[in-house]
């Protein structure tokens, strides 16, 4: 029996259409539009005006506190303004818009670089570097990396387990990127070891990439102390508290942290940034992408540069076709809709998802008849028909009493639905009033 | 036969005293002193229960009325002046006399002016649709549409309009116990000074986007133009963030901005119509700012070309 978490989850229709797609790079945009917040926590402070020059790689936003995080420049170019441009939350948020100068050669030569196995750094300076670098977590989250490798002296830490899930139906960008970067990976992961002196590393990937198990099976044969362990096909098994649960075997705190038992948790895509940061320092930005949908041309996974409008992605796969819905940023599950072509890929687009009509539309909500799925598939163990009804009934003291904060948000509950109740949008709302009183509270 | 009818009746009289006696030690047993005063208050407060005064109901507004030393910064809104004076005069304080006010759409976005150009299929409540994105329209200031303020308001004083897609005050039921400035996510209802026949000048748009953006999102939007603020001899408009606000205090009623607005973001409410000479006047002072407008925007292409 494959390894899993035990309670809940589901199985929806993986539809990974572009698991066979190299990872292509995309041309770089003529403007880039860079939001100054991609990351969870405080946004980062402009440090660069209008009509400025900046080369590529340059920080271009300092980081703005603790939680926060460097963003660099994408392209070599000149910053044209400072505006507000709509991300992917749906509102208008600060922007650096930069267009790229059309004749400087590091825009269009992309080096790549040779696999570099020696670690020179030492942990501090590893640590800095990674601060230093603006990388945050690839896997959808976007927290910055530096905090959660934070661990403060006398913290029992005896794991590292690396996530290579990928969990959300059509994405694809890091199974591409464990087959293509395996090797590239198994070094990162060797960077954090020595930076956290950590003695074993879980990688942890769905048995639905059989190819990817076995090439990581393949590169870590010499390596000490680096395991992999394919996981049963389930959905949210890419959740943090899921993925410790499931490998490990050990339960993280209600409202703790995995770093509660002793485990940190990383995402392949941050593990090959870190990589690439320490033994070439080159900062974030770019990431790959993938961009699919049943009904595209030619959907494929890309390398983007951070801030290049979704529209070009499209443009890349053959344009909307007719009968287009909806666009999602991220995956079916988890993912948000976009409100138009314009929103700029950040840190944390893992893919672009193009839904037609028949996908779209969600069914019109019924009354609940008490049939138990949302519960029996909560993996958090959770009663979301209860905490809808307190938190549309405004009676969020009882709904923060049957803990809606630890609700990870992952959607299992309105996917099963037989009554298609919109049951995350109102835990959603309950939990974010729940937040607000926590707040105003202390 | 009788002897059943006679020992039934017996039976209940003899219970009724029983329950009567015990009824009377408990509520003697029990009896918990309230000051008198707190029920003659009450009994003045309107009953609404509405909860615009800051507490939860009338009952507990008439305690906290009697229990607090100074009551001046207390109010009923649904009563008003004449609850509050009668309210002094019985405890013996001092109240302090405020203008009447009603509640104000900030929003013409209708679906004709502001087109939708996204589609929502989420819950319909304004709350949620404010919590995941910035609504249907290209405006991500103004109204939802989804009738929350409707929904909490108590004295049927609001409605939405079908034809609009935006609520609609009755001034005359608004009680102006502010459950819906409270309610809206975006805030885009304000309480303003009644008036006398309830006049009333104010910008019924909070778009703070650059002039372009704002007219391309919805046809009715201020586009910070600054013209009404120039032209009030009152000085009653403040421009914030491309925006223009009228202060009510400093207003005068003069409609002068209601005028210049290109947009037609100034709303007036309740003024008598204009006469047909002064309509024509105004087509007038229209034709002013469009010849003004030309002569900016020529000026400006000047200063570019150079
Ligand atoms: S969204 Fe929240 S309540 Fe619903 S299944 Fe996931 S964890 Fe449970
Ligand atoms: S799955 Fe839907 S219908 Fe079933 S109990 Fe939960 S909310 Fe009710
Ligand atoms: S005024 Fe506010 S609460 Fe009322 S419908 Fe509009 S957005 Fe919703
Ligand atoms: S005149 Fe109209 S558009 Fe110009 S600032 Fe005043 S309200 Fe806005």
């Amino acid at each position: 029996m494959l390894k899993t978490f035990p309670k809940g989850g589901i199985h929806p229709p993986e539809n990974k259409i572009t698991a066979e797609k190299g990872i292509k790079r995309m041309a770089v945009p003529k403007v880039v539009n860079v939001p100054i917040a991609q990351h969870i926590g405080i946004p980062a402070e402009i440090v660069v005006d209008r009509k400025d020059k900046v080369v590529k790689g340059q920080i271009i936003a300092k980081s703005g506190g603790f939680v926060s995080s460097n963003i660099h420049s994408p392209v070599a170019g000149t910053v044209t303004k400072l505006d507000l441009i709509i991300d992917s939350s749906g509102y208008k948020k600060q922007c650096i818009v930069i267009r790229t100068d059309a004749k400087d050669p590091s825009n269009f030569e992309e080096v790549e670089n040779p696999l570099k196995t020696d670690i020179e750094l030492e942990p501090k300076e590893i640590l800095q570097r990674i601060t230093d670098c603006g990388i945050v977590g690839l896997g959808g989250a976007t927290f910055p990396s530096q905090v959660k490798l934070n661990v403060r002296e006398g913290t029992t830490l005896d794991y590292l387990i690396i996530n290579g899930v990928e969990c959300e139906p059509y994405l694809t960008a890091d199974h591409r990127l464990m087959l293509e970067k395996a090797e590239e990976i198994v070094v990162g992961i060797k960077i954090l070891m020595k930076a956290l002196h950590l003695k074993k590393v879980v990688i942890g990937i769905e048995n639905n990439k059989k190819d990817a198990i076995s090439l990581f099976k393949k590169v870590i044969k010499k390596e000490d102390g680096i395991q992999v362990a394919a996981l049963q096909v389930k959905y949210p098994q890419g959740g943090e508290k899921q993925l410790v649960r499931a490998i490990l075997g050990r339960e993280v705190p209600k409202n703790g942290l995995p770093l509660d038992v002793g485990v940190i948790v990383h995402n392949v895509g941050t593990i090959f940034a870190i990589y690439q940061a320490i033994q070439y320092d080159k900062p974030l930005i770019e990431r790959v992408v993938t961009v699919t949908g049943k009904k595209l041309q030619n959907p494929s996974n890309f390398w983007v540069k951070i801030g290049t409008p979704i529209k070009d992605l499209i443009a890349e796969v053959g344009g909307l076709p007719e009968g287009t819905r909806k666009l999602v940023n991220g995956g079916p599950m988890m993912g948000k809709a976009i409100k138009n072509t314009d929103v700029p890929v950040t840190k944390g687009t893992s893919g672009i998802l193009v839904i037609d009509e028949e996908e779209a539309s969600r069914g019109e909500a019924k009354n609940c008849i008490r049939c138990g799925q949302c519960v029996f598939v909560c993996p958090m163990g959770l009663e979301p028909h209860l905490l809808m009804n307190l938190s549309e009934k405004g009676m969020y003291d009882k709904a923060s009493a049957e803990d809606i904060m630890t609700c990870i948000e992952c959607g299992s509950c309105s996917y099963v639905c037989p009554s298609h109740r919109p049951l995350l949008d109102y835990i959603r709302f309950g939990k974010n009033i729940v937040k607000k009183l926590e707040t105003s509270k202390n | 036969m009788t002897d059943s009818v006679l020992y039934s009746v017996l039976l209940l009289v003899s219970l009724g005293v029983v329950a009567a006696v015990v009824l009377y030690i408990v509520s003697k047993k029990f009896y918990v002193y309230e000051n008198p005063l707190i029920a003659e208050v009450d009994e003045l407060l309107p009953g609404a229960n509405c909860a615009g005064c800051g507490s939860p109901g009338c009952k507990s507004f008439a305690e906290k009325l009697v229990n607090t030393e100074d009551i001046s910064s207390l109010f009923c809104p649904v009563g008003g002046n004449d609850v509050m004076k009668e309210v002094a005069a019985i405890l013996g304080k001092e109240v302090v006399e405020r203008d009447p006010t009603v509640a104000v759409l900030r929003c013409q976005g209708s679906c004709e002016v502001r087109p939708k150009t996204t589609e929502y299929q989420g819950p319909r409540t304004c709350a949620i649709s404010a919590m995941v994105y910035s609504g249907e329209t290209d405006c991500q200031y103004g109204c939802l549409g989804d009738g929350d303020c409707v929904k909490v308001c108590k004295f049927d004083a609001m409605y939405m309009d079908e034809t609009t897609g935006l609520p609609l005050i009755i001034t005359d039921n608004c009680t102006s116990c502010g459950a819906c400035v409270e309610e809206c996510p975006r805030d885009i209802i304000e309480m303003r000074p009644r008036n006398k026949r309830d006049l009333k000048v104010f910008v019924g748009c909070l778009n703070e986007d650059k002039g372009g953006i704002a007219k391309k999102s919805c046809s009715v939007a201020c586009i910070g133009c600054s013209k009404c603020e120039d032209i009030c001899p009152k000085d009653a408009v403040i421009m914030v963030n491309n925006l223009a606000y009228i202060d009510p205090v400093l207003c005068t009623l003069c409609r002068k901005c209601v005028d210049i607005c290109p947009t037609h973001s100034i709303i007036e409410t309740n003024f008598p119509p204009k006469k047909v000479k002064k309509v024509v006047e105004k087509k007038v002072v229209e034709n002013v700012a469009v010849i003004k407008e030309e002569v900016i925007a020529e000026s400006k292409n000047i200063k570019t070309d150079a």
